[in-house]
């Protein structure tokens, strides 16, 4: 259950920041993310995947908990 | 000497990997590496900020360092003691030439040293009493100071003393903030962790100190200089360019900082962030707790200067963007005149690298502007995120090397043939009984400053009277040089 950082960059991706691991990554695809719900699956660029309990959208930048669902590679 | 290919580096990398035992030998090769620009993240290619091998001689520091000695030391208008035996603080004191205005053991404090000087008495029994009564002594002693920071050394955390207690205490008694910092230098693998314990210190004990207090007034162009440790008065420096281009520098963190510079920064518009991997901690922080946006900008060289400030300009309105196309040219004729001056001397030598935060990167630009060319680099404390932004400043097939061993940099150097290396004191007469020119990039070889368009003057200076000093031809026997060595164009 990491503490994980998002932000949006200039171009509006969410920007995955875990400080412990040094990951920084950009977001590719997030399972929901409308108008009254944002969270579930989070696929990140180099293949892992996160999940956050889905909750009203939230103002960013926000430290949110996550559980690591697949680590892509390795 | 030609450039190494691909192939030729990595057989280098090999050859040097030999001598260790199977262990050893599997660990550092996650930690040496060819560069390839293509690479979106370097964690394809190298692995870092992990333990050092027992037994190699690595050059890293400990936590205490990257806490006092880089983040909270150079604050000017506090009191840093140093918790713990003499020799921590003693060793390291003044030596990082954070510069700083103000008249010390007055109001400002940056060269002293302030330790518990701990004996075997305070180990067996604790020290807090004595904390307790040093924190008295500093406000009879030194009135003007503006608050106390406790920097934890090795003991503290061992013997499990209760510092915030005692910090918690002294700031009822003398009414100024009393820090605890737990930057025990056996935390972490290196000076790195000591740099996020000392944000969160930070974080925790002074930023919120102002949260709601109305009355710092403010301006659109507020910014804060972060992770500039004024080093050889290179904040100064990088400083006037800012306030040129019409900005206003609200705090310096933390070269020549004060206290209330650190308390007003969560009321800028825009975070600077120089020296990322020191300070990247706090400035998320900012943004997440009070929407400060931060980009990262470089001040070394001219080239790097301009994309800088174009990029600081570009969250501005138009004065400020008219502002830094005014600077850069403000400065054109003088940079052009330095590189006039130098390039030609310094044309085509081929530099390697080897210093801690941002310079392994940051100074690229610089030595490029000046025709030369970064053959291999590498941190002593880097993490991924480091070489991510390292990987695509480096040329092809270059060497990067994540905490070098003294051993391995040396066979490096041996092979590669640098015509000038940057690195720092421990390896300073190494290189240069060896025969090869060398310039200490940590303390700028006691000169400085090399931010900005002035410092950038110095710079190109240093490095030609370093590299073209004429002592070099005297390392060899006469009998043993080679006849007809090229002579060195005289400068213009």
């Amino acid at each position: 259950m990491p503490s994980v950082m998002l932000k949006k960059n200039s171009e509006g991706k969410l920007i995955f920041y875990v400080p412990k691991k040094d990951l920084e990554e950009v977001a590719e695809s997030v399972e929901f993310d409308t108008a009254d719900k944002w969270g579930g699956e989070v696929l990140l660029a180099d293949g892992s995947k996160y999940y956050f309990e889905p909750i009203a959208p939230p103002d960013f930048p926000i430290t949110l908990r996550a559980k690591r669902l697949d680590s892509g590679e390795e | 000497m030609a450039a190494l290919t691909k192939e030729e580096t990595e057989a280098l990398i090999q050859e040097v990997l030999e001598i260790y035992p199977e262990q050893a030998k599997k660990d550092r090769a996650k930690h040496l590496a060819v560069n390839d620009p293509t690479l979106e993240k370097s964690n394809k290619c190298i692995t870092s900020n992990r333990k050092s091998q027992p037994g190699v001689m690595t050059i890293r520091g400990c936590a205490y360092a990257g806490s006092k000695g880089v983040v909270w030391g150079p604050i000017k208008d506090m009191i840093h003691i140093s918790h713990g035996p003499v020799g921590c603080g003693q060793y390291s004191r003044a030596g990082r030439r954070n510069y700083y205005v103000g008249t010390t053991g007055v109001n400002t404090f940056g060269t002293m040293n302030f330790t518990s000087d701990f004996t075997e008495k305070d180990i067996v029994f604790g020290g807090d009493k004595k904390l307790a009564k040093i924190i008295t002594e500093i406000e009879g002693l030194f009135p003007l100071h503006k608050g106390i920071s406790i920097q934890s050394e090795c003991p503290i955390g061992l013997i499990g003393d209760d510092i915030e207690a005692v910090a918690k205490k002294g700031n009822k008694e003398i009414d100024k903030p009393v820090i605890p910092v737990r930057c025990e230098g056996f935390r972490g693998v290196s000076q790195s962790l000591g740099h996020h314990i000392a944000n969160d210190a930070i974080r925790d004990w002074v930023l919120g100190n102002r949260d709601g207090d109305e009355s710092f007034p403010t301006t659109p162009y507020d910014v804060a200089v972060i992770g500039d440790y004024n080093i050889g008065g290179d904040a100064w420096a990088s400083r006037t360019l800012l306030e040129e281009m019409g900005l206003r520098v609200v705090a310096q963190w933390s070269g020549d900082g004060t206290l209330a510079e650190i308390e007003n920064t969560p009321k800028v518009k825009l975070n600077l962030i120089h020296c990322y991997r020191s300070m990247n901690y706090i400035a998320r922080h900012m943004e997440e707790k009070y929407k400060i946006p931060w980009i990262e900008y470089n001040f070394f060289g001219p080239t790097k200067i301009a994309e800088s400030l174009r990029r600081i300009a570009s969250h501005f309105d138009d004065t400020i963007k008219e502002g830094a196309e005014r600077v850069i040219k403000r400065y054109e004729a003088e940079y052009q005149a330095v590189i006039d001056k130098y390039k030609p001397r310094l044309e085509g030598k081929r530099v390697m690298l080897y210093i801690g935060g941002l310079r392994p990167r940051h100074v690229i630009g610089a030595y490029e502007d000046l025709g030369m060319e970064v053959v291999g680099t590498g941190y002593e404390f880097g993490h991924n995120d480091d070489y991510d932004r390292t990987i695509k400043e480096m040329g092809n097939a270059t060497l990067l090397y994540d905490d070098v061993t003294g051993y391995e940099f040396e066979e490096f150097v041996k092979r590669v043939q640098p015509d000038l290396i940057g690195s720092g004191i421990k390896e300073k007469y190494i290189f240069q009984k060896m025969g090869i020119p060398f310039r200490q990039m940590h303390s700028w070889d006691y000169s400085g400053p090399y931010h900005g368009y002035d410092g950038f003057a110095i710079f190109a200076r240093d490095m030609d009277m370093t590299l073209n000093n004429p002592c070099w031809k005297q390392v060899k026997a006469p009998w043993k040089t080679e006849a007809g060595s090229e002579d060195v164009k005289i400068a213009a």
